[in-house]
């Protein structure tokens, strides 16, 4: 299982480089929007810089939870120091995704639109839970956190699946007679929901047998 | 101004919006003068394959911005062709306009099937410049050509027991893959209706032109339902089938989730769409970082339907 040390030591760049391309690309074509507007973003602009921070934000969230399936399933437990970074470039766009929402689409106008959304809105008010719940989980990602909190930290840190629930259902609720989108998301949900459950079911069970 | 079809245009032959809307004004001037002189004929000619050389009146300015043609051709809810507002500018060119047919039936003394060329002979076409208002709170301010439902109603004689109009779009699932999807919801072909009176209103027009061309398809080619004060799912494309009922008939948004989408689908701020509100709406042309919000009206601000609905509760009846 030995890995040449170039690759082992480029590899956790690399895949921070990787997670910031979507952002990158974003990047250019808000520069291209704003220096020749209709150029870039169709005819939405605003609704497309949301949607597609939004979309990374839940990819890279599914992807931060496949860590500990994927370690198990190809036996590779190396593979849980990516997980931080992932789910703090995760936090990254749906912060992103949250901050263009309120400039873009509700144009900033706090009482007369935001509070009404995350109140009125149920789709906007869950994604809005979403994002609070993994406010913690980002602010304790630090090794300092993990050592002061101990056994509670990996129990806070389960606040990251209900924040991908809610997500997801943010995402099913604003689907409009297309559900392509939610059905395969909420697919790898389930997948990575399901081997959770059987990896502790199997646990339990050898904890048992040990006895 | 010849009209095409807008996939035989090349970009670079587009007019730029100024400058067609400044020719607008000069025509609508021309236009008053010319009836000053007692001369009030039209200022625009429309050939197409399907449609004779006609003169088209032109419209009346609302004293609000037009939405872009580019917006209003490149941003659509056409789900015969997919779910994202850009797939029907990219998959609409799939589908065969020409020939079309209508076939109006149900409580009409002259039913029939007829060629929409036929159909359209001896109707005069207008320029109705519209507010046009999504469920999904946005909306277009758009030049239409076309005449009002009540002209070509009434072609048709309506019988004393008709009450209502249904609307069917295109079903061909071979030239419209949404209607292929898997992960469609909709049982198409996609329907709407009107009640009679909702029909016969002036304002309730069916549309074959838009920015002074024939309908692009992904805007509804041939012929589609303009209702300014409804939410745009009551205006149907790409119309096929016309039946005059006595009883409601269904339409698709509220067969899929009524709780969400009624039958009379008037514009109301009052009236929020369960997951979202109604109370606002972003107008386009909006730019990265301004967003254009701006209230939305009863009615979309056409307030002289008010008195179909006079003694209806719309919170009831949304």
């Amino acid at each position: 299982m030995a890995m040449p040390s170039v690759i082992v030591a480029s590899s956790k760049p690399l895949l921070f480089c990787l997670l910031a391309v979507p952002l990158v690309l974003l990047g250019v074509d808000v520069w291209r929007e704003i220096v020749a507007p209709g150029s870039a973003l169709g005819a939405d602009p605003g609704e497309a810089v949301v949607h597609h921070l939004g979309t990374w934000g839940l990819r890279i969230l599914l992807l931060t939870l496949a860590v500990s399936p994927a370690s198990r399933l190809f036996r590779r437990p190396r593979l849980i120091r990516f997980r931080r970074m992932i789910g703090l470039w995760a936090f990254a766009y749906l912060v992103l995704h949250f901050t263009a929402y309120l400039y873009l689409l509700a144009g900033f106008e706090l009482t007369n639109v935001i509070v009404r959304d995350i109140v009125k809105r149920p789709y906007i008010t869950v994604g809005f839970a979403a994002l609070l719940l993994l406010i913690p989980l980002a602010a304790t990602s630090t090794r300092g956190w993990q050592r002061r909190l101990g056994r509670r930290w990996r129990t806070l840190h389960r606040l990251v699946y209900p924040a991908a629930i809610a997500a997801w259902v943010h995402l099913l609720w604003l689907s409009k007679g297309g559900f392509m989108d939610p059905f395969v998301y909420g697919l790898v949900l389930l997948f990575l929901f399901g081997e959770r459950i059987a990896y502790s079911v199997r646990r339990r069970r050898a904890v048992a047998g040990d006895r | 101004m010849l009209i095409r079809r807008a996939s035989d245009i090349k970009p670079s032959e587009i007019t730029p919006e100024h400058i067609y809307r400044s020719r607008r004004h000069f025509m609508r001037d021309s236009l008053a003068v010319a009836a000053g002189a007692g001369a009030g004929t039209s200022a625009l000619a429309l050939p197409g394959s399907w449609l004779e050389a006609r003169d088209v009146k032109p419209g009346e300015p609302i004293g609000e911005q037009m939405t872009s043609e580019s917006n209003a051709t490149s941003y659509n809810n056409f789900y015969e062709f997919g779910t994202d507002k850009t797939d029907p500018a990219e998959y609409a060119h799939e589908m065969t306009v020409d020939p079309w047919t209508v076939e109006v039936s149900g409580e009409v003394e002259k039913p029939g099937r007829i060629g929409l060329e036929d159909m359209l002979a001896g109707i005069d076409l207008e320029e109705r410049i519209y507010r046009l208002r999504c469920v999904e709170a946005w909306s277009m301010v758009i030049p239409w050509i076309g005449f009002p439902v009540k002209k070509l109603l009434d072609k048709f004689k309506p019988t004393a027991d008709a009450k209502y109009v249904e609307f069917k779009t295109l079903h061909r699932p071979s030239e419209m893959r949404g209607q292929r999807s898997f992960f469609s919801s909709i049982d198409w072909p996609y329907l709407e209706g009107l009640r009679l009176d909702e029909a016969n209103h002036p304002l309730a027009i069916f549309a074959v032109g838009m920015y002074g061309k024939l309908l692009p398809n992904q805007n509804g080619a041939p012929i589609r339902l303009v209702v300014p004060w409804k939410y745009g799912f009551k205006s149907i494309k790409s119309i096929v089938s016309i039946r005059l009922t006595r009883r409601q008939p269904r339409n698709t948004w509220n067969d899929l989730q009524p709780s969400e989408y009624g039958f009379y689908a008037n514009v109301n701020p009052e009236v929020d769409h369960p997951r979202w509100s109604q109370a606002s709406e972003r107008r386009f042309p909006t730019t990265l970082l301004r967003p254009n919000r701006i209230p939305t009206r009863m009615f979309n601000g056409y307030d002289e339907v008010a008195s179909l609905y006079s003694g209806m509760d719309l919170a009831e009846h949304y």
